[in-house]
């Protein structure tokens, strides 16, 4: 049974296009992987399927619930982390979350009983009675996953829920994901910057310039460029990508002052490649394809280049300002 | 319907426990009416002869600055949705389960509750200034006193909702709350200025919560300058329209009507936004 069902969705600003006629379906259990760079419609269709925005056109049923006729059904059946922090910071964690279990009724025994589970389960127990405002950022952002599944949700919605934060508790609260689908029949719909974090996903979407441009299993998406990934640099580039066309029937790019092209077998080829190259060689890389090799194939851009747009500074500026106080 | 209510009630109830909590918020609300009596009292008292028999500068200012107390917490009860926009909470609340005319009575009661607590905490200085109450003037005072706040905060919230960030918030004091304050009657009478200041007061729906409450705080002594002065119709210190003295109650029906259609326009143009 599909969880998450959209048809042709489409939302327009004005002229421009946010997200251009989108169909995709999630089954119930699922990890959904939603990618794509900034402004291509990432958060727009998430706002949609979580009844933030209206649809201009097209229609998304969650849950088996209309997200235009249907919205509090929906929004009952949903949790949400959103990138940017939503706790009240003047709070404590714990009233918090009771707000959170009065805003979606839960009955009064299930409701304690369910801030003790969530609380146990992100390992805030001991600082349920602190402020928010004293937590750092990863305890802000397991606090925000609790809430999220306070009121036992079917769909949860993680945007960037790493974003911001250290290695080591980016590992934490992945462990923490990973564990949770496998307790609860959850569906896990997210989006993220980081390629290693996408490959957890069970499928992967990514969208561009407000249409998804591929969907697939990680593994299958990495097959599709047919082989490994060598990066070469020559003294003149120019003529090497010349040669490796002529010779070797070979279809590859300069990026960045490097070639870069995919072959299957790469290990096989290198040395045959060497053997009876004419331009001068300064180095040559190969791995095995990787979702960055994928995502840069599929929209031109690395996806770490999009990431400095102007909201994402004026956000790190903004986390840096309350981290300080 | 539910749904809205719940929602009223969950979003008074975090506004509450956020006053609550704040005790610095908590403690400058409080104090800063204090600080505006004492300082216009010392500071005018002495100055300015008694407004009427039996009524010195000071009782005329003080149920003003109750009434300034509440029109400023509860426009600024009303503005903090913005503040909640700003550090995220308002989509916690937006993708609950919650009606969107609820988000809005629940600011409000949210609010009038504050307004309310704020005021009954100014009515203990009033033996002090020689105004002696009843219950019968506080009951009618705490009635006012909700239908004001929620007038108020209904504006807050309209303001609120279409602003963006705290950016325009210098801007919102210093064009709306400022002269919505100062063109009240708190601090002189709107009958005994210059017209133009007359015809803003008079448009003013501030002066008519003032008024109301002036005229529940010092009834007595009001109705007495009246009678002295043999001018039933025309009260110095009143609020005279076209020549009709306002009574409290009608003052009060002013506030209220005018503050349904706030209300009403925020929750539209608070709802619209999605």
């Amino acid at each position: 049974m599909n969880i998450i069902d959209v048809k042709e969705l489409s939302r327009n600003y004005g002229k421009l296009v946010a997200v251009d006629k989108v169909s995709f379906q999630v089954a119930e259990g699922e990890v959904f992987g939603f990618l794509g760079p900034n402004g291509a419609g990432k958060t727009t269709t998430i706002s949609m399927l979580c009844t933030l925005l209206k649809p201009t056109s097209g229609e998304a049923v969650l849950c088996g619930h209309d997200v235009i006729k249907q919205r509090n059904q929906v929004r009952r059946c949903i949790g949400l982390v959103f990138q940017d922090p939503t706790l009240d910071e003047y709070l404590t964690a714990e009233q918090n979350l009771r707000f959170h279990a009065y805003a979606y009724h839960l009955s009064k025994e299930l409701r304690e009983k369910r801030i003790n589970e969530v609380l146990t389960l992100v390992d805030l127990s001991d600082r349920r009675k602190s402020k928010v405002r004293t937590f750092s950022g990863g305890m802000k952002r397991r606090l925000e996953i609790a809430r999220g599944l306070l009121h036992n949700p079917k769909v949860l919605f993680l945007d960037e829920p790493t974003l911001g934060l250290d290695p080591q508790t980016r590992r934490n609260i992945w462990d923490f994901i990973l564990q949770l689908r496998k307790q609860q029949n959850l569906t896990i719909f997210l989006t993220t910057h980081y390629m290693d974090e996408a490959e957890n996903c069970d499928r992967i979407s990514v969208i561009d310039r407000g249409q998804i441009i591929a969907l697939d299993t990680p593994e299958k998406l990495k097959d599709s460029l047919g082989g490994d990934v060598v990066t070469l640099t020559a003294e003149d580039n120019q003529a090497a990508l010349k040669e490796l066309k002529e010779k070797f029937a070979l279809s590859p790019e300069i990026r960045d002052g490097h070639i870069t092209f995919s072959i299957p077998q790469g290990e096989m080829f290198l040395p045959k490649l060497t053997q009876n190259f004419q331009s001068r060689l300064i180095s040559i890389g190969i791995h095995r394809p990787t979702l960055d090799d994928v995502f840069l194939k599929l929209t031109g851009r690395a996806i770490r280049d999009t990431e400095a747009g102007e909201k994402d500074q004026l956000r790190r500026m903004s986390q840096r300002w309350r981290g300080r106080r | 319907m539910a749904d809205i209510i719940r929602g009223t009630w969950v979003v008074a109830y975090r506004e509450l426990l956020r006053f609550f909590t704040e005790r610095t918020r908590m403690f400058s609300s409080l104090v800063m009416p204090l600080i505006f009596l004492a300082i216009f009292g010392a500071g005018f008292q002495n100055l300015i002869p008694n407004l009427a028999p039996g009524i010195n500068f000071l009782k005329f200012v003080y149920p003003g600055i109750i009434a300034m107390t509440v029109l400023q917490s509860s426009i600024f009860s009303g503005i903090s949705i913005v503040w909640d926009r700003e550090f995220g909470f308002l989509k916690e609340i937006l993708v609950a389960p919650l009606g969107r005319s609820g988000i809005v009575l629940g600011k409000v009661m949210g609010a009038a509750a504050i307004a309310l607590m704020q005021a009954i905490i100014m009515l203990i200085l009033a033996p002090f200034l020689g105004v002696s109450l009843t219950p019968a003037i506080v009951a009618a005072l705490i009635g006012s006193v909700i239908v004001i706040a929620m007038s108020l905060s209904g504006l807050g919230v309209l303001i609120a909702s279409r602003m963006r960030s705290q950016q325009g918030f210098q801007v919102i004091i210093q064009v709306v709350i400022f002269p919505l304050m100062f063109l009240s009657g708190v601090f002189f009478p709107v009958n005994n200025v210059p017209v133009w200041m007359s015809v803003i007061s008079k448009i003013n729906p501030v002066t008519y919560g003032v008024d109301a409450v002036r005229h529940i705080v010092l009834g007595k002594e009001l109705s007495a300058i009246s009678g002295i002065l043999g001018q039933s119709t025309n009260s110095p210190l009143g609020v005279t329209v076209f020549g009709h003295t306002m009574a409290p109650g009608q003052d009060i029906g002013v506030v209220a009507v005018i503050g349904v259609i706030l209300l009403a326009v925020a929750i539209w143009s608070f709802s619209r936004q999605d």
